[in-house]
């Protein structure tokens, strides 16, 4: 199976992006090589702009930058671009609703050896709780690619969350991505998994090791947090009757919450929610910490046996 | 260029005392706001929208107008009075400052007012988006010119100087950041809080063309505007020497207007001193 980074597709979609839209302007802060804006930056010098390690004059300037009539696609680590500068989002970005697009590389634990200071856990939460904020978290390369132009077209701030570690490429280009409609990846009827990012692959991994138990689960790529598909996910929950949420990051505030929020006043069923549990990340091998902090096709495997249980 | 002469200069006072009005009793009907920090900016403001910027308030969204950002965001009437002076919306809606559903918020929005350049409020974020603006403006090679205007207590931020870093980097000649030098944030003076001091030394230590002027006087603020136009390769900081409350003399230098409103005693007293009343 294909395997690529949703940043290493982002900076390619971004500079072929450039070669079609000459109003994108795209900001980092001195991490260009990381979050991939470097595929742009090479090849248009003069719409790229380094604000250094200055993460909140980066947000400042894109506001500025977006007055101006410019798309601005500005990246760093999802720590810093939604941490160090979180208030800057809000007031600068979310709050005048400008086009300003923050695209966040290395977010997660799958960051890696740089351990928990590096590892944002709460990005999606923080970000998704801001009005006029879009959330979107891909799954692949492909859909990573297509959630770009998306974003590009979207009138309006946007989130996008992108990982470090090669994952599954999962679709074709025959993909349709829209912002704010989830994706059926796999049909099923007796439970459904909603899943986003890099847990997606990992959930229909899952499936096919149930589906050799007798075992039928639906997986929806749910790329989009914010705005969520409440019909798709209402349908789900009326069709399945339990729903497994599956994310990397703290199960407090991010995708399993905001299923949550919408279930439990929609359409009440069980739901059982995966992701990182509190704590802060550390230090290790992509596959060491999944397996240390629980996000593995075996524990999605053991929640659906529980949900059916529990469904019974 | 058009000359500076007396009448220029003898205009520009009556402006900017009537944006002192405005001020003063837009703030009294609010029952609450800034009202030192807005006095202090009002010669400035005034030279700014009456004279240095090229802006229509028919054509409010002409990509080729200066840009005025109000970093000192909670000095919004100043900015409102100049907007409504200038024709950008009636002057009845001075009256609905910080009322539910009002397009005058408490600090300016530009989603909501036409006119505003800027959301700011929160300090510190306001001169980043000057330095946005001003890149964009090179980078489509227009010739308009963004003046953002910074409190001294703001200057404590730390991401103020990440902007003038960025705006030096980048020699950004169509850039002019003024600061409002009145010597006072809430908890006190600037020197016992938290000193920026020497802000001129520093903003040169920065790459940043420094002007020091007193900012209550119309002729140095022009000048000083003039002389920023000729500067080229890099940003121009005007440090303005105010008193915050300026032209109230109960107001002046005082820390307490800060962040109250006149009540309407208060306010007959201060338009007869203006000369308003
Ligand atoms: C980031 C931020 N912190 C705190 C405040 C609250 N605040 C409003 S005005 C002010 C003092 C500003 O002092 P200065 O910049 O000197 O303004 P001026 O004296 O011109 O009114 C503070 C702390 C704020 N608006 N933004
Ligand atoms: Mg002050």
């Amino acid at each position: 199976m294909q395997r690529i980074a949703t940043r290493d597709a982002y900076g390619r979609a971004l500079a072929a992006l450039g070669r079609l839209y000459d109003d994108i302007v795209v900001l980092d802060a001195d991490l260009s090589k990381s979050t991939k804006t470097s595929d742009f930056a090479k090849e248009f010098p003069e719409r790229f702009f380094n604000a250094g390690i200055a993460e909140q004059n980066m947000i400042g300037m894109a506001a500025g930058l977006a007055t101006t009539g410019k798309k601005v696609f500005a990246s760093s680590f999802a720590i810093f671009a939604v941490g160090r500068a979180f208030e800057q989002v809000r007031n600068s970005i979310a709050y005048a609703r400008l086009n300003v697009k923050i695209c966040a590389s290395h977010a997660g634990i799958t960051v890696g050896e740089d351990g928990g200071s590096h590892q944002a856990i709460e990005d999606i939460a923080l970000m998704r709780s801001l009005p006029h904020m879009t959330v979107i978290v891909p799954a692949d390369g492909v859909s990573t690619e297509k959630a770009v132009l998306a974003a590009y077209q979207h009138e309006g701030p946007v989130y996008m969350r992108l990982g470090r570690p090669a994952v599954p490429v999962l679709y074709d280009e025959s993909l349709d991505f829209k912002i704010g409609k989830g994706i059926e990846v796999r049909p099923g009827k007796d439970v459904t998994i909603i899943a986003c990012g890099i847990m997606v692959g990992k959930a229909l991994e899952a499936a096919e090791v149930l589906a050799g138990e007798g075992i039928d689960v639906a997986v929806v790529d749910m790329h989009t947090i914010k705005p969520l598909d409440e019909e798709l996910l209402i349908r789900k929950a009326e069709e399945t009757r339990a729903i497994l949420t599956v994310e990397e990051h703290n199960i407090i505030g991010g995708l399993g919450s905001a299923v949550c929020e919408v279930v439990s006043e929609k359409c009440p069923v069980p739901v059982k929610r995966m992701g990182i549990n509190d704590v802060f990340g550390q230090s290790g091998k992509v596959d060491e910490l999944l397996e240390h902090y629980g996000l593995t096709v075996a524990e999605i495997c053991n929640n659906v046996h529980n949900l059916l249980q529990i469904k019974s | 260029m058009r000359a500076i002469n007396a009448e220029v200069i003898r205009n520009l006072e009556a402006k900017a005392r009537v944006l002192r009005g405005h001020i003063l009793r837009m703030l009294t009907q609010a029952g609450s706001g800034h009202t030192g920090g807005s006095l202090s900016a009002a010669d400035i403001v005034a030279c700014l929208y009456f004279w240095e910027m090229n802006i229509d308030p028919q054509n409010p969204r002409d990509p080729n107008r200066d840009r005025f950002v109000l970093s000192k965001g909670h000095a919004a009437p100043v900015l409102y009075a100049a907007l409504a002076e200038k024709g950008f919306f009636p002057q009845e809606m001075l009256s609905t400052l910080r009322k539910l559903g009002s397009p005058l918020q408490g600090h300016p929005d530009m989603k909501k007012l036409p006119g505003v350049e800027a959301s700011t409020g929160s300090l510190g974020q306001g001169i980043s988006w000057a330095v946005g603006m001003a890149l964009g403006g090179k980078l489509d090679n227009r010739d308009y010119r963004v003046y953002a205007l910074l409190g001294d207590g703001e200057l404590q931020e730390g991401m103020v100087w990440e902007a003038f870093m960025a705006a030096a980097h980048y020699k950004l000649d169509n850039l002019v950041a003024i600061i409002d030098h009145n010597g006072l944030q809430i908890d006190g003076r600037i020197s016992e809080v938290m000193s920026p001091e020497p802000v001129g030394d520093k903003l040169n230590a920065f790459g940043w063309e420094v002007i020091s002027i007193d900012g209550h006087n119309i002729e140095e603020i022009l000048k000083a505007l003039e002389e920023a136009r000729k500067v080229k390769g890099k940003p121009t900081a005007i440090v303005a020497e105010t008193v915050k409350g300026k032209g109230v003399s109960f107001m002046e230098n005082r820390v307490e207007w800060h962040g109250v409103a006149p009540k309407e005693e208060e306010l007959k007293r201060a338009l007869s001193e203006l000369g308003l009343a």
